[in-house]
């Protein structure tokens, strides 16, 4: 698997975005603040979060007794670098702004 | 595109990790030799005494020159060096007096071999009280688009090392 594949599959699962999501609101946490925010085992946090680190999408690192989270974000510059510009962010807009045009003239 | 994966500036540490297909040697070199430096990110001439106590200082580029910037453009203090493994520094934006007033935050530059002359580069940047700092290394202060900070920098250093060209 080549380092792409495994930020893309990484975030295909909606537990793993939600982990990024809450280190996004707050970084550098334990897995224990972690798995207090969502309805699963600690054991099932615990394979999302390997799934994340080993995508580096998350780094982590010992401070004193605990392990912290904290989000990577350069995988995801890279993934954008890579497929978002290449595919011009002009037509992007242009389509957005279509949508959110149309959805105001109908609103 | 909104990036909503933008590391949350309010924390006291920030942590960038990339993978480059290089030395840690290599690497190394390009962190601590101003010739190398010059060559990415910012372009700063970057000169290291690489012992415990030595001075660390980011010259301003030719290029800053021309826009009227001079001198000092970072500050700091080398804490540790394990080359070509392991370099902290403390770092200041002393060209700003608003940010020097800030004070120095804590920057960790870690290098792993990995396989297939892989090595991974981590950044680990104790912004702890330092607010403007953590702000501008997280890309805050350049505005939607340019990306700058830390995640640009490092991609830069990536695409300089393996392509020998800029970003």
């Amino acid at each position: 698997m080549t380092d792409d594949d495994r930020v893309f599959k990484a975030l295909a699962d909606p537990t793993r975005r939600l982990l990024l999501d809450r280190l996004h609101a707050r970084d550098g946490r334990t897995l224990t603040e972690l798995e207090s925010e969502l309805e699963m085992t600690r054991f099932g946090v615990m394979k999302h979060l390997r799934v994340l680190e080993d995508a580096s999408l998350i780094v982590t690192r010992r401070s004193g007794r605990e392990k912290l989270h904290f989000i990577n974000p350069v995988p995801i510059r890279l993934i954008h670098d890579r497929w978002i510009d290449k595919f011009t962010e002009h037509r992007v807009s242009a389509l957005t702004d279509l949508k959110r045009q149309l959805e105001e003239e109908s609103a | 595109m909104t990036s909503t994966l933008s590391p949350d500036i309010g924390t006291v540490t920030q942590v960038y990790r990339i993978f480059i297909k290089a030395t840690p040697q290599t690497i190394w070199d390009a962190i601590t030799q101003p010739e190398w430096t010059q060559k990415w990110g910012y372009g700063l001439a970057d000169q290291y005494d690489l012992r415990p106590g030595g001075q660390y200082l980011g010259q301003a580029s030719e290029s800053m020159k021309q826009f009227g910037m001079s001198g000092t453009v970072v500050d700091g203090e080398v804490l540790e060096v394990d080359a070509p493994h392991k370099l902290v520094i403390t770092w200041r934006m002393a060209i700003d007096p608003a940010m020097a007033a800030e004070g120095f935050t804590k920057l960790t530059y870690e290098i792993e071999a990995g396989r297939d002359g892989v090595s991974k580069l981590s950044v680990i940047h104790d912004v702890s009280g330092r607010p403007g700092h953590g702000a501008m290394v997280a890309g805050d202060k350049q505005g939607p688009g340019t990306g700058a900070g830390w995640i640009w920098i490092l991609s830069d250093l990536k695409t300089m090392l393996e392509n020998g060209t800029r970003m």
